[in-house]
């Protein structure tokens, strides 16, 4: 029997070797999983957009209006990768992205992720119609992100805030996306999926989600801020070219 | 290297020590009190933050209760937290700005004090400045224009006074106070301070109906097109009725008083306040952080046609260039009936929440 303080003395001094040893990790050749940091990156063209932004840097959009923003929020759900066999792996439920300086949330790291070929990325902007339940998800509740039920309930897919116009004369814009509503109790499912290209999973991979925000007003329609800046949410015709509009704003970014 | 093993061990051997010296002292035990959390809450909303190092026991409250109503924490024992935080007003103030013990008011509305445990962020007062209610219960006691005591005095006194050290040593196995222990206690209580009985409240229970009036005036709360209150101000959904999160509403061109900006330093930031949760505006008036606005009526009349432009004012209050949102005379009148149907009578007449004895 080894007296317990040797013991004790011996793991110690076994831990304190080990620090030292870092260089010469032997790399396990049967390891097949890997943790994978997945950054939701934001642009404009190719500028690229942080919180440091907000309020102060102006963007001119494809109609000529120039705008500032203050909020960029959205909620992205279903991430999952994909093999060119038809395997996937789904990464995780849901996710708010927020650029907001002190409590951002921009980034989502998954571990137990065999490495190898994914040949594509995948995920819903917004929850598809059976994941948009009312009252569901006690995080987004408390993040006061529900949608209104006048409006078919659920919760937001986008707040998306800021100003546009000269400065001293500027107006408000509240591009906020959620369920459509038609009419009084009809409404249109307004989530869409992304798909964009795969990459090649190692042990530590990261990978960029690219949001090009410039986008949203661009591509198909060219958004005119003075015909839809606000109120957006009960407006059919806005929900639906939000959703056309976006769908090219994500690509996939530098991965290492 | 071997040093460091040396000096490790040495830290088991003393660490070993201590604890059976803790052990030989150990004579308190007190009762775990973990916080209630009401269905309307456990339902909709996040758990509450816990204080990891500071955790709820029925000694603990107790003791909170009677330091929050007691004038001795002020330098002339004239001023409880409660002078400025009454239950009967959802523990804030009728005044527009609080007087001081030394008869100097300060430039801020008291703020009502309820369900402070699902303040997520854990930033205190109007702009935000103090992380975690024990650290803002610091403040009060030392604010030359609140109690204006130092910490020594206040503590000297609770060490002095016949019951205190007893009592500290109840909640907290010490008879040695400080002002750490004291603000624990006070903080303890102030968790308890929980708001969920309001007749909106009952109603998303289904215990009661509301009126036609009062579920019109919901409608116009939650309407973009209408009040559209409800992205700063919580909904069925989350039943805080706050985002506790910092805007600016539209009160002014330029500020006196700079908000989050005082402690951000970012003049993007100029101007906001965190905004103030709607349940028991029965009883809180005045309103705004500078308690500008009298009544009700006040209130809503600036979101409908008063609202004023600032560099910083948020894109949500979207009608500035209108002046507001513009609502009817009968959208006034019920949206007035909803906010106060978010207004909790249990809650200002809690017998646990009234001074002790
Ligand atoms: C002289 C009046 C006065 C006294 C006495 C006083 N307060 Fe306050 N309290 C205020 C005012 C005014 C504010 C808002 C100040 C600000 O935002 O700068 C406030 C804010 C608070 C808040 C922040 C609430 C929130 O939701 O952010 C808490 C908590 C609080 N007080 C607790 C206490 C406690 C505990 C005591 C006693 C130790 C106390 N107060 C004594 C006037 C007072
Ligand atoms: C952009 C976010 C935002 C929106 C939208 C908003 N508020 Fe507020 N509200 C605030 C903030 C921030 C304050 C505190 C402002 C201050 O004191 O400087 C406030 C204060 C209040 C108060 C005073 C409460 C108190 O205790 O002093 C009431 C009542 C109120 N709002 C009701 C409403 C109603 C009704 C609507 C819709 C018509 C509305 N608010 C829309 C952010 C908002």
């Amino acid at each position: 029997m080894i007296p317990f303080k040797k013991l004790v003395l011996i793991v110690l001094l076994v831990s304190f070797l080990g620090c030292d040893d870092n260089e010469n990790t032997i790399i396990d050749p049967i390891t097949t999983i890997g943790t994978i940091t997945v950054d939701f990156n934001h642009y404009w063209g190719s500028e690229k957009i942080t919180s440091a932004d907000f309020n102060t840097t102006t963007f001119t959009n494809e109609n000529n209006d120039i705008q500032t923003i203050s909020k960029l929020k959205y909620l992205i759900s279903n991430l999952t990768l994909h093999k060119a066999n038809g395997e996937s792996l789904k990464l995780n439920d849901y996710y708010l992205v927020d650029l907001a300086g002190l409590n951002s949330n921009t980034s989502i790291t998954v571990s137990d992720v065999p490495v190898g070929n994914y040949s594509s990325v995948s995920f819903t902007f917004g929850f598809n119609e059976a994941d948009n339940i009312e009252g569901a998800y006690l995080d987004l509740n408390s993040a006061s992100w529900n949608w209104p039920a006048m409006l078919g309930g659920g919760y937001h897919f986008m707040q998306f805030e800021g100003k546009y116009g000269t400065t001293g004369t500027e107006n408000p814009y509240a591009y906020h996306m959620g369920t459509a509503r038609v009419s009084t109790d009809v409404f249109e499912q307004n989530f869409f999926d992304v798909s964009i290209n795969g990459f090649i999973m190692g042990e530590e991979t990261s990978t960029e989600i690219k949001m090009d925000i410039s986008e949203w007003f661009k591509n198909p329609y060219t958004w005119d801020l003075s015909v839809y800046s606000t109120p957006l949410m009960t407006n059919y015709d806005a929900q639906l070219l939000m959703n056309q509009n976006g769908q090219s704003v994500f690509s996939l970014g530098v991965v290492n | 290297m071997l040093k460091r093993i040396k000096i490790i061990s040495l830290i088991f051997i003393f660490s070993s020590c201590s604890e059976t010296g803790i052990e030989t002292y150990t004579a308190y035990s007190p009762t775990p009190s973990p916080l209630n959390i009401p269905q309307i809450f456990a339902s909709t909303i996040l758990p509450p933050i816990q204080s990891i190092d500071n955790p709820q026991t029925e000694e603990g409250v107790q003791l909170g209760r009677k330091l929050f109503f007691d004038t001795i924490l002020s330098v002339d024992d004239s001023q409880s937290c409660a002078s400025c935080h009454s239950p009967e007003n959802a523990f804030t103030d009728t005044d527009r700005f609080s007087e001081g013990i030394d008869g100097i008011l300060g430039n801020r509305n008291s703020m009502p004090l309820f369900n402070m445990a699902w303040n997520y962020d854990n930033k205190f007062f109007w702009d935000g400045r103090s992380f975690g209610l024990e650290k803002q219960a610091l403040e009060p006691v030392i604010d030359p224009i609140e109690m204006h005591n130092t910490w020594s005095n206040a503590v000297l006194s609770l060490q002095n006074d016949l019951e205190y050290p007893q009592l500290f040593f109840d909640a907290f196995g010490t008879l040695v106070i400080d002002s750490l222990l004291v603000t624990k206690a006070i903080s303890q209580f102030e968790r308890t301070l929980i708001s969920s009985n309001s007749r909106f409240d009952k109603h998303l229970l289904g215990e009661i109906t509301l009126t036609a009036s009062e579920l019109n005036g919901f409608n116009v709360f939650m309407d973009e097109t209408k009040g559209d209150c409800f992205h700063c101000h919580g909904s069925q959904n989350n039943p805080l009725w706050t985002d506790n999160n910092f805007h600016n509403n539209g009160l002014d061109a330029t500020f006196l008083d700079l908000g989050l900006g005082i402690i951000t330093g970012d003049p993007n930031d100029n101007g906001k306040f965190k905004s103030p949760s709607l349940r028991n505006l029965k009883f809180t008036a005045p309103f705004m952080h500078d308690g500008r606005f009298a009544s009700l009526d006040d209130v809503i009349n600036h979101y409908s046609e008063g609202l004023i432009n600032s560099l910083t004012i948020d894109p949500l209050m979207k009608s500035v260039n209108d002046g507001g949102v513009q609502l009817s005379a009968t959208d006034k009148i019920d949206l007035k009936a909803f906010l106060l149907s978010l207004s909790d009578d249990e809650f200002i007449n809690n017998p646990d929440f009234q001074a002790p004895n």
